[in-house]
C-alpha cells in the first residue's frame, strides 16, 4: 500500500496534467471521449492517441535510460530511418518477417552499441557522440534504399503498422509489451539500481565496483532496440521506408516526454512509467489539436505554449513555492487547531 | 600612520559550514614586503582563509584590517578594489582572449567609446615588461605555457590591486626552471612592497622564498614563525602533529607479536607506477593495521589508488595466499575482496541521491552483478544492521544520502565495504571532517574489525591516530616509501624525522 502511495505521488503531476489536456479538448471537442468498435476493432481518438503514440512511446523508454546515465540520445530518430530501411528492403526481397524483424532488431541494436563505443570507451560527450549518427544515420538509410521510398506490399509486416489483435490496434501491444518488458528488466534485475547509482555518480559508482561501462552500453543498446521497433512500426504504417522522413524530429519528442515525466536530465532517478504518460501528454495535445479544429498552422505554437505550462508547474522554483504554501497552510491549520482547543 | 600598521592583519577569524567549523579563532598578519607562506594538510582550512581574505566567503566571526583600518570585503571585486588580488592554481583567466585583452578585462582603455587597442597594446607591453616578459601581447593567451600565464595573472593581480597579492598553488604545475623565474618576479614584488601570500605544500619551496610561515590544522591556527628560525622538523610536526616526544604510546609495551599473525596474506612487491609512486613493497597479514604517512602530495593517497586498482601498476606483482593476481581495476580488487573508503567522500565515495539503504548495498550489489539483485526485504535487513551496529543517524534507510552529515556518510561508506565482508580495506583519511563522537567510534571500529581479523590500510594526516590505531607505519616523502616503523620506533616523533628524512629512523 506505501509502495503503491509512493508510486501514485510520484506520477501525480503528470497524470494531473494528462488528465486537464484530455479534459480540454473533450470540452472543445466533442465526442473525443467517444470509443466505437468497428469491425471488430477500437476506434476513436483515444485509441488514436494510444496508436500514434507508439514510435515516441518507444524511444521513451530507451531515452528514460540514456538520459538517468546522465547522456542523451540524439541519433534514435536517424536510427527508425536506418531500420525501417533496413525492414523494407528485406520485405522487399522476399524475407520471412521472422528474418526481417530479427535483422531489424540487430541493426537498431548495432546502432546503439556504435554510440556506447564513443560514449563509454572513447567518453565523447553523449550530446557529440550521437550527433554523429543523427546526422550520419539518414545517409545510410537512404544508401540502403538506395536513395527512393521503398515501397512493399507485404500484409503480415504491414499489420505490425496497422493490424489489430482482439480489437486493439497492434502498435499499442509493442510499445506497452516493450516498455513491461524493459520496466521490468529494470526493476526485477539490478540493472535500474545500478544504472540510477552510475548517472548520479559515476565516479564513485565504478570505485564501488559498478561496471559503469557496461550499463552505459546496455542503456545505449537498448535505447537502439527500441528505436528499431519504432522504425519497423513506422514503416509498416506507410507500408515504405522514407530515409528522409521517417522519426524525424522525433528524438527531440522523447527527450520533451522524459522531461516532462520529471527525470532530471542529469542522470540518476528515473521513471519509465512517468516518461511514457509524458509521452502521452504529448501525443494528446498533437491529436487534440487536430480533432479541435485549429488550423495546423497553430499547432507548433499550442503545442509549445502547452508544454511550457506543464515544465513550469513542474520546475523547482514552483515546487519550493508550493512546498512552502502546503507548509504554511499546515501551520494556519494547527493554529487553527489550537485555538479552536483553547476555545 | 599607515606605517606602524601591518598590511594585513586578520583577527579572530571564525567561519562554519552548515554547522561544521572550518575555521575557528584564527589569526594572520601580513607584513609589507613580506613572502608568507600558508601551510597545513587538506581540509586545514587554508583555502578557507584565503577566501575570506578576498571576499569569495562571508566571515562568521573577526576582523581584517587593511593597513590599520577596518575592512570588511564582500566580495571579490571589493576586495580588489581595496588592494587585495588573488592568483588561483587553475589561473583565473581567459584562454580565448589576447594577452592584453587578459590584463585589461573589464577596465580597456577606451577612445570615443571605442576600445583603443594600441594603447591597451602599449600599456600591456610596459606592464609585462616590468615581469621581465617581452611577448607577443596580441597572441591568444592559450598559445603561452602556464608559467607564463601565471605571470599575466601576477601582473593583472598587481597592477589592479598592487597591496596584497595572494597565490594558491602556484608551483603546482610549473617544472624547475619556470619556478626559478616565478621567484625572482615574486623577490621582486616584495622589493616593491607588495605583501604576498602563498599556499604550497613544497615544503623546499617554502624554505627557499618565504619570509615567515603560518600553519592551521583543522581549522585552527597552529602558529607563525619566522622561517629562520623554523628547523623543517618543527615545522613538519606544526603541520601534522603535536610536540615532539609528546606520545609515548603503549606500543613500547606492545611486545612484537605482528610476526605471530602469521604468514603475510596480502603480498605487493616492487609495486609502483612512473610519475605516481616510486616502486615500494608491502606485506599485509591478517588482523594487521598498517598506517600510511606522509604530507600532502607525498604520494599517500596515489599509494592507496595503486592498491586498489584504481591506477594501474607499471612495475611489480601483487600476490594473495601464495597466487599471484592483477588488480588492474576496482572491481578486480573488489573481486579479491578489497574495500575502499576514498579521502573525497562526496565526489568519490556517496551517490548523493541514493537513499543510504541503496549505498550501503552498492558494492555488494556491483558484486554481484545484475542478474542477481539484492531483494528489497534483504537490502533493508543489511541497512538497518548496519544503521543501528554503526549508529548511523538519522536511522532512516530511505533518506538521500546527501542529507546526512559527513561522519554519517563515512559510516555508511564503511558499511558498504563492511557487508561485502573485504579481506583488506583501505581507509583514506577515514576520520577528515567528521565530528569527535564519530571519529572516536571509526577509531574503535578500526580496531574491532582487525581484531576480527581483517587487515586494513590506514592513511591519515593525523599521526596520532596512525600511532593510536597501526600496528606498522609506512612513511611516504616525495612519492616514495622512505621508512617503515613498528613496535618501539612507531611514534609520532619517529613518524615525523622520518618524513623530515634526518634518517635515524630509516627502517630495521
Amino acid at each position: 500500500m506505501t509502495w503503491f502511495t509512493r508510486r501514485l505521488r510520484r506520477l501525480a503531476p503528470q497524470l494531473v496534467a494528462l488528465a486537464i489536456i484530455l479534459g480540454i479538448i473533450s470540452l472543445i471537442a466533442p465526442g473525443f471521449l467517444t470509443v466505437s468498435v468497428q469491425n471488430g476493432r477500437l476506434y476513436g481518438s483515444l485509441i488514436d492517441i494510444l496508436v500514434r503514440a507508439a514510435p515516441v512511446a518507444l524511444l521513451t523508454v530507451g531515452m528514460t535510460l540514456v538520459i538517468a546515465t546522465r547522456g542523451i540520445d540524439l541519433s534514435i530518430g536517424a536510427v527508425i530511418a536506418i531500420c525501417g530501411a533496413v525492414a523494407a528492403t528485406l520485405i522487399s526481397d522476399g524475407y520471412s518477417l521472422p528474418v526481417v524483424i530479427a535483422v531489424s532488431l540487430g541493426v537498431g541494436i548495432a546502432c546503439g552499441l556504435w554510440n556506447g563505443v564513443l560514449v563509454a570507451v572513447l567518453d565523447i560527450q553523449p550530446i557529440i557522440a550521437t550527433l554523429i549518427l543523427m546526422v550520419a544515420g539518414r545517409g545510410i538509410a537512404q544508401l540502403i534504399t538506395e536513395g527512393v521510398i521503398l515501397t512493399f506490399n507485404d500484409d503480415t509486416f504491414a499489420a505490425l503498422g496497422s493490424g489489430s489483435l482482439a480489437g486493439i490496434p497492434i502498435p499499442i501491444y509493442l510499445w506497452v509489451g516493450t516498455a513491461l518488458v524493459i520496466g521490468l528488466l529494470m526493476r526485477r534485475t539490478a540493472l535500474g539500481f545500478l544504472i540510477e547509482a552510475t548517472g548520479i555518480n559515476r565516479r564513485a559508482a565504478s570505485l564501488a565496483g559498478v561496471r559503469a561501462r557496461f550499463l552505459l552500453f546496455s542503456a545505449y543498446a537498448i535505447s537502439g532496440l527500441c528505436a528499431a521497433i519504432a522504425g519497423m512500426i513506422v514503416t509498416a504504417d506507410i507500408r515504405g521506408a522514407d530515409a528522409n522522413n521517417a522519426g524525424l524530429w522525433l528524438e527531440l519528442d522523447a527527450i520533451l516526454a522524459v522531461v516532462v515525466g520529471g527525470t532530471s536530465l542529469n542522470g540518476g532517478r528515473f521513471s519509465i512509467t512517468a516518461s511514457l504518460i509524458g509521452a502521452l501528454i504529448i501525443q494528446s495535445i498533437n491529436t487534440g489539436i487536430l480533432v479541435s479544429g485549429f488550423p495546423p498552422e497553430f499547432n507548433l505554437i499550442i503545442k509549445a505554449g502547452i508544454i511550457i505550462v506543464v515544465l513550469t508547474l513542474q520546475s523547482p522554483a514552483i515546487m519550493t513555492l508550493f512546498g512552502f504554501i502546503k507548509a504554511s497552510r499546515r501551520s494556519e491549520k494547527l493554529n487553527h487547531g489550537t485555538k479552536e482547543a483553547t476555545r | 600612520m599607515s606605517a606602524s600598521h601591518a598590511l594585513l592583519e586578520a583577527r579572530g577569524i571564525g567561519k562554519s559550514f552548515f554547522g561544521i567549523s572550518a575555521l575557528e579563532d584564527v589569526d594572520f598578519t601580513l607584513e609589507r614586503g613580506e613572502i608568507h607562506a600558508l601551510l597545513g594538510e587538506n581540509g586545514a582550512g587554508k583555502s578557507t582563509l584565503i577566501k575570506i581574505l578576498t571576499g569569495v566567503y562571508r566571515r562568521d566571526r573577526g576582523t581584517i584590517y587593511l593597513e590599520g583600518s577596518e575592512v570588511s570585503p564582500d566580495d571579490v571585486a571589493a576586495a580588489q578594489a581595496l588592494g587585495i588580488g588573488t592568483v588561483y592554481q587553475e589561473v583565473n583567466l581567459l584562454e580565448n582572449l589576447t594577452v592584453a585583452e587578459n590584463l585589461f578585462l573589464g577596465r580597456q582603455p577606451r577612445r570615443f567609446g571605442m576600445i583603443d587597442r594600441r594603447s591597451m597594446r602599449d600599456r600591456s607591453k610596459a606592464l609585462l615588461a616590468r615581469y621581465g616578459l617581452d611577448i607577443d601581447v596580441d597572441a591568444l593567451l592559450s598559445s603561452y605555457s602556464v608559467a607564463i600565464r601565471q605571470i599575466i595573472a601576477i601582473a593583472r593581480a598587481v597592477d589592479l590591486s598592487g597591496k596584497v597579492l595572494v597565490l594558491d598553488e602556484p608551483t603546482a604545475s610549473l617544472d624547475a626552471n619556470e619556478v626559478k623565474g616565478l621567484f625572482t618576479v615574486l623577490r621582486q614584488l616584495r622589493e616593491d612592497g607588495v605583501g604576498i601570500v602563498i599556499i604550497t605544500h613544497f615544503l623546499d619551496q617554502v624554505y627557499e622564498i618565504a619570509d615567515r610561515v603560518t600553519v592551521l590544522r583543522n581549522g585552527r591556527l597552529v602558529g607563525s614563525r619566522a622561517i629562520s628560525e623554523l628547523p623543517r622538523l618543527d615545522l613538519i610536526s606544526m603541520m601534522l602533529g603535536r610536540e615532539l616526544q609528546h606520545i609515548t604510546r603503549d606500543h613500547q609495551a606492545e611486545p612484537e607479536t605482528i610476526d605471530d599473525r602469521g604468514a603475510p596474506s596480502i603480498q605487493f612487491q616492487n609495486y609502483g607506477k612512473k610519475g605516481s609512486v616510486a616502486p615500494f613493497d608491502l606485506d599485509i597479514r591478517p588482523g594487521e593495521v598498517v598506517g600510511i604517512a606522509g604530507l600532502l602530495g607525498s604520494g599517500r593517497s596515489e599509494t592507496a589508488f595503486l592498491l586498489f586498482g584504481i591506477d594501474r601498476a607499471d612495475s611489480g606483482t601483487a600476490t594473495i595466499d601464495g597466487k599471484d593476481v592483477s588488480i588492474a581495476s576496482p572491481e578486480a580488487a573488489i573481486a579479491n575482496r578489497f574495500g575502499f573508503c576514498p579521502e573525497e567522500r562526496k565526489t568519490d565515495g556517496i551517490v548523493g541521491d541514493l537513499s543510504v539503504a541503496d549505498n550501503i548495498v552498492l558494492a555488494l550489489q556491483a558484486r554481484r552483478g545484475w542478474m542477481r539483485p539484492i531483494s528489497s526485504a534483504q537490502k533493508r535487513e543489511l541497512a538497518d544492521s548496519f544503521i543501528k551496529s554503526l549508529d548511523i543517524r538519522p536511522a532512516d534507510r530511505e533518506r538521500p544520502i546527501k542529507f546526512l552529515s559527513g561522519g554519517n556518510q563515512q559510516k555508511a561508506i564503511l558499511a558498504r565495504w563492511l557487508v561485502t565482508e573485504p579481506r583488506l580495506l583501505i581507509l583514506d583519511e577515514p576520520t577528515r571532517g567528521i565530528d569527535i563522537g564519530a571519529h572516536a567510534e571509526i577509531l574503535k571500529m578500526i580496531e574491532r574489525l582487525c581484531s576480527e581479523g581483517m587487515s586494513l590500510v590506514v592513511i591519515s594526516s593525523e599521526l596520532e591516530e596512525l600511532t593510536a590505531v597501526a600496528h606498522r607505519v609506512i612513511v611516504l616523502s616525495d612519492r616514495r616509501h622512505v621508512a617503515e616503523l613498528s613496535g618501539r620506533q612507531l611514534t609520532t616523533d619517529g613518524i615525523i624525522r622520518a618524513i623530515a628524512g634526518t634518517g635515524e629512523t630509516e627502517a630495521a
